[in-house]
């Protein structure tokens, strides 16, 4: 194949887009993690709108070559917003026949298909079930522009003088496919070069090899006769400032990190790993000069009554988990209910039930969140929309926990958790004040005197003299905090511990409505699903309809104005990754007939399915 | 500081002169009448004074059984928790406040049944916190079904026709799970329970006392062996720092040897001095055999079986925060949001 390369003869074109959706499939071992993650680097650089899709298997080191083995990394950026890593494939690199089984049906007809055609071989085509090589079939080049590239010839060729073995060597082929589609999308290679040097800094042989593999995929794209156009992708118009890019589970991570800074309080993390949770607990115990205290504990339980503890000796106890986790944690919530503590639960949600589909992303604990324990248990429910968003939740739980001295649940999920989309970096000065006080006053001092404002009960340190209280999980009187078997107290306290949390909508600012105030159709969302929603959406009024959404952060309590919005609408649509749990939240609350849009496949909605919901529920007459 | 240093941090106010009542609360007690619970707490609330921890340094932490109602009688500060979760809850609290004692009061079932795990995890990080466990063999705030130490063939509620899984030795699992301080003592036992609380406190790291409980509802007389004058004479080991294993009557004296690796009951008339195992808190190996001695084979073991020094899992962590603090200066999220890649636009 070397010898195909012919210097052009001539000029290329380049047509400028709007934006671009490119995926990059291979094998586990073929680096397309890194290939996706340096690509998103590039097109930050290049000023872009950008949003990330990391799509990998369970298996740590799944067998080469098999269907289940494929990992992706998939990204959209434009020179407009971009609110989704994208629905369909402008741009799919396949680099063995696997990856091509499983991804080629999201390309859209007439995308560019670029193939490592050394990697379809006999062998990975029976591992991918393909009884002959579909790179054969004339019908593949009729629907796509297929480009097979030699990729490990030409790999292997750039570095022949170089003294690695074969496989170290081939171990660089997915940076030919970045040079390749970093040449196709005009995109810097500067900051991949800049990596590949602080990486391998003290391999220089490896360092070299990457480097040259990167240019050869580079310079391929530009005298290979094969590629007839490529592209450029304006800058995007966003707001001006100092970006970075951020992916949700980093942001929770700095958002505690904001809040033990501000709160001026130690942390107590306590954390199980579990997928896809896990990167907040190595996160935070990098960060020990924050006085985050971390704890990796025998299970889940220990991880919420570990962070409970903290919580009681005046720290801020916080702990994370996904869904399953979640479920062995509830009885431990419950007493951080009971005891009126401070406590943040992050729930990485993921495809479930049981094992589920742990590295998939799915919004289907908001019940849980809600309702997941025994007898009546409200906790405080937040959700942030996108990844960078997940920072002023973290934030957020914490100041809400310590201010009314109750549990907050936060529900990201594994797409907010390894997504990344470029983000504005705030002045941590503009952050809302997170003033915690301990009582130290024994004067009329009752463990459980509240807040008139609030409702919260005075949190006192252990060490504080004069104020030594029992605290416990039995029901207590108000006021003394001691156990009570009443059953007029007790009612009393139930209603007290909900009131509590209701008063949480205090802090809540007015919903932002995207759309028009009162109109046909409004869509409600929570979560992750903010980029599909609006994306479509705003497609759907630039069609000139009358649609509307708003995006809930608050789950529970749910905002003061949304009984009001919800009624200036003829009909409202609820898009979630689930079969259908908001949406019954907002019929039980509102007594409104809102809609469902449901799909459960472990993947982000698409906001041309959204958008199709759309018209469908319009063009019903009444 | 004072003697209780691992409690008190540095600069901690000295303890003012207390008395028994000063670590009494105004809650009405609520055990059955006869209950072992009434003299363990009496026995506590006596010692504390002298600890010499001012008593709003003081932690306890329960689960729940009847034992874990402890907390609410103490005047000190209390957390009475959920069914086994009181060793997390006490590591919690201990990383957020290296500067307060906790001690944290469990049973058989709490502690060794459904909080097992977490006891494993609490002994083998040797927390510095100090356990007390009630062992009664049955549950008793449930009404009377077997518990996890309750002897093979026990007959309750649960089992009418007798257990069917072999009890665990609260001791030997101690000192499986590598606890750095394992001791056993008895509710009617209060100069002992007296001095093993005092010998659990001062102790730096998990102290694990087990503590022989009666009750006189479900399970009266487990501890018979040790409440009997006559049985007690005969199989009561008083374990002691330094002195031979001997027990048993002055003129019918006995002595515990090591044969091979298998301790064994001698007269000890008949065995020379040198043969005599001498016991020591340092020798864990020999501990374990201890742990495993039982009447009517071999005598009860009381007192402190085994006392090591070890390293404590919170002192390791904020000697990791004080060194990343003293290496680079606290955080400042200013600075980190802005570190690394970036770009202006």
């Amino acid at each position: 194949m070397a010898k195909s390369v012919a210097p052009a003869t001539a000029t290329k074109t380049r047509r400028e887009l709007e934006r671009a959706v490119v995926r990059f499939a291979g094998d586990s071992g073929d680096g397309m993690q890194l290939t996706g993650e340096q690509f998103t680097t590039e097109s930050a650089w290049a000023g872009n709108d950008i949003a990330t899709l990391p799509n990998f298997p369970a298996e740590i080191r799944a067998p080469a070559g098999t269907l289940f083995g494929v990992s992706s990394f998939q990204l959209q950026f434009g020179s407009q917003r971009v609110y989704t890593p994208g629905d369909r494939l402008d741009c799919l690199v396949a680099m063995n026949p696997a990856a091509l089984k499983v991804h080629l049906a999201d390309l859209k007809p007439g995308g560019l298909l670029i193939v490592n055609t050394s990697a379809y071989d006999k062998r990975n085509l029976d591992k991918a079930g393909y009884a002959s090589n579909p790179l054969d079939d004339p019908a593949l080049a009729e629907r796509y522009r297929l480009h097979k590239v030699d990729m490990t010839g030409l790999t292997l060729e750039a570095q022949k003088d170089l003294p690695l073995n074969a496989k170290e060597k081939d171990r660089t082929k997915n940076f030919f496919a970045l040079g390749l589609v970093s040449w196709i999308y005009t995109r810097p290679l500067e900051p991949t070069l800049e990596w590949i040097g602080k990486k391998f800094a003290k391999n220089k042989d490896v360092a070299e090899a990457n480097t040259r593999v990167l240019k050869a995929g580079h310079a391929f794209g530009e005298t290979a006769e094969i590629f007839g156009e490529h592209y450029t992708i304006e800058a995007a118009e966003m707001p001006p400032g100092l970006y970075r890019a951020m992916t949700g589970n980093r942001a929770l991570a700095w958002g505690l990190l904001a809040a033990a800074e501000r709160s001026k309080l130690p942390i107590v993390y306590g954390a199980y790993p579990i997928t896809p949770a896990s990167s907040i607990l190595e996160e935070l115990a990098m960060h020990k000069r924050f006085r985050i205290r971390t704890v990796q504990a025998e299970d889940e339980i220990a991880a919420v009554t570990a962070a409970i503890g903290a919580s009681f000796g005046g720290a801020i106890g916080v702990t994370g988990s996904s869904g399953p986790g979640i479920a062995l944690k509830g009885e431990g919530i419950g007493l951080a209910v009971m005891a009126e503590l401070p406590l943040v639960v992050f729930n990485v949600q993921r495809g479930g039930p049981s094992t589920g589909l742990p590295t998939k992303t799915e919004q289907a604990d908001l019940m849980q969140a809600l309702y997941g324990r025994n007898s009546e248990c409200p906790v405080v429910v937040i959700a942030p929309a996108t990844p960078g968003d997940c920072f002023y939740i973290a934030y957020e739980a914490v100041r809400i926990a310590a201010k009314y001295m109750v549990p907050v649940m936060v529900l990201s999920d594994g797409f907010l958790a390894n997504g990344s989309e470029p983000w504005l970096i705030p002045d941590p000065s503009t952050l809302p004040p997170m003033n915690v006080e301990f009582r130290t006053e024994q004067e009329g001092f009752f463990p459980y005197l509240r807040d008139p404002a609030t409702l919260a009960r005075p949190w006192v340190r252990p060490g504080t003299p004069g104020l030594e209280h029992r605290i416990g999980g039995i029901e207590k009187q108000d006021v003394t905090g001691n156990i009570s078997y009443d059953p007029e107290n007790h009612d009393h306290m139930v209603r007290t511990r909900a009131e509590k949390v209701r008063r949480v909508a205090q802090e809540i600012p007015p919903t932002s409505i995207n759309g028009p105030a009162t109109g046909d159709l409004l869509v409600v969302g929570w979560g992750s699903t903010y980029g599909s929603i609006t994306a479509a959406v705003e497609r759907a009024q630039a069609d000139g309809k009358s649609v509307a959404s708003i995006h809930l952060r608050h789950l529970n309590p749910l905002p003061p104005d949304l009984g009001h919005i919800l009624r200036e609408y003829r009909k409202v649509l609820v898009p979630e990754i689930n079969s259908g749990q908001l949406v019954r939240v907002l019929r039980a609350e509102y007594l409104v007939d809102a809609v469902g849009f449901n799909r459960v496949r472990g993947l982000p909605l698409m906001s041309d399915e959204i958008h199709d919901a759309i018209n469908q529920l319009l063009g019903e007459r009444q | 500081m004072s003697s209780m240093g691992a409690g008190a941090g540095p600069g901690a106010a000295a303890a003012p002169k207390y008395t028994k009542k000063d670590f009494e609360s105004d809650q009405d007690v609520r055990w059955c009448p006869g209950c072992g619970d009434y003299a363990i707490l009496s026995a506590i609330q006596k010692s504390m004074p002298d600890l010499g921890v001012p008593k709003e340094n003081i932690v306890f932490i329960s689960g729940i059984g009847c034992s874990s109602r402890f907390p609410y009688y103490m005047n000190t500060y209390g957390f009475h928790t959920i069914h086994g979760r009181a060793p997390a809850i006490a590591t919690g609290l201990r990383l957020a406040r290296p500067d307060v004692k906790v001690f944290l009061v469990t049973g058989d079932g709490d502690g060794l049944s459904i909080g097992g795990n977490h006891m494993l995890h609490v002994l083998r990080r040797n927390v510095d916190v100090k356990i007390l466990l009630f062992n009664n063999r049955i549950y008793g705030l449930t009404k009377g079904q077997y518990s996890p130490t309750s002897e093979l063939g026990k007959v309750t509620k649960s089992t009418p026709m007798g257990s069917a899984d072999r009890p665990i030795n609260p001791l030997a699992f101690a000192l499986g799970c590598g606890a750095t301080f394992v001791a056993r003592t008895v509710d009617r036992n209060i100069p002992h329970l007296d001095a093993m609380l005092k010998r659990a406190a001062q102790h730096k790291g998990a102290a694990f006392l087990e503590i022989l409980q009666n009750c006189p509802v479900y399970n009266e007389g487990a501890w018979n062996v040790l409440y009997e004058k006559d049985s007690k004479l005969q199989f009561e080991l008083r374990l002691e720092h330094g002195k031979p294993l001997l027990f048993g009557p002055q003129d019918d004296r006995r002595a515990v040897i090591m044969d091979g690796v298998v301790a064994k009951v001698v007269k000890a008339k008949d065995v020379p001095e040198s043969a005599l195992w001498v016991h020591d808190e340092k020798n864990v190996n020999a501990a374990k055999l201890i742990a495993d001695l039982f009447a009517p084979e071999f005598p009860v073991p009381i007192g402190v079986l085994s006392a090591i020094e070890g390293t404590v899992y919170e002192d390791v962590l904020l000697e990791q925060e004080r060194r990343a603090i003293s290496d680079r200066g606290p955080g400042d999220i200013a600075k980190l949001l802005t570190s690394g890649d970036t770009w202006k636009i």
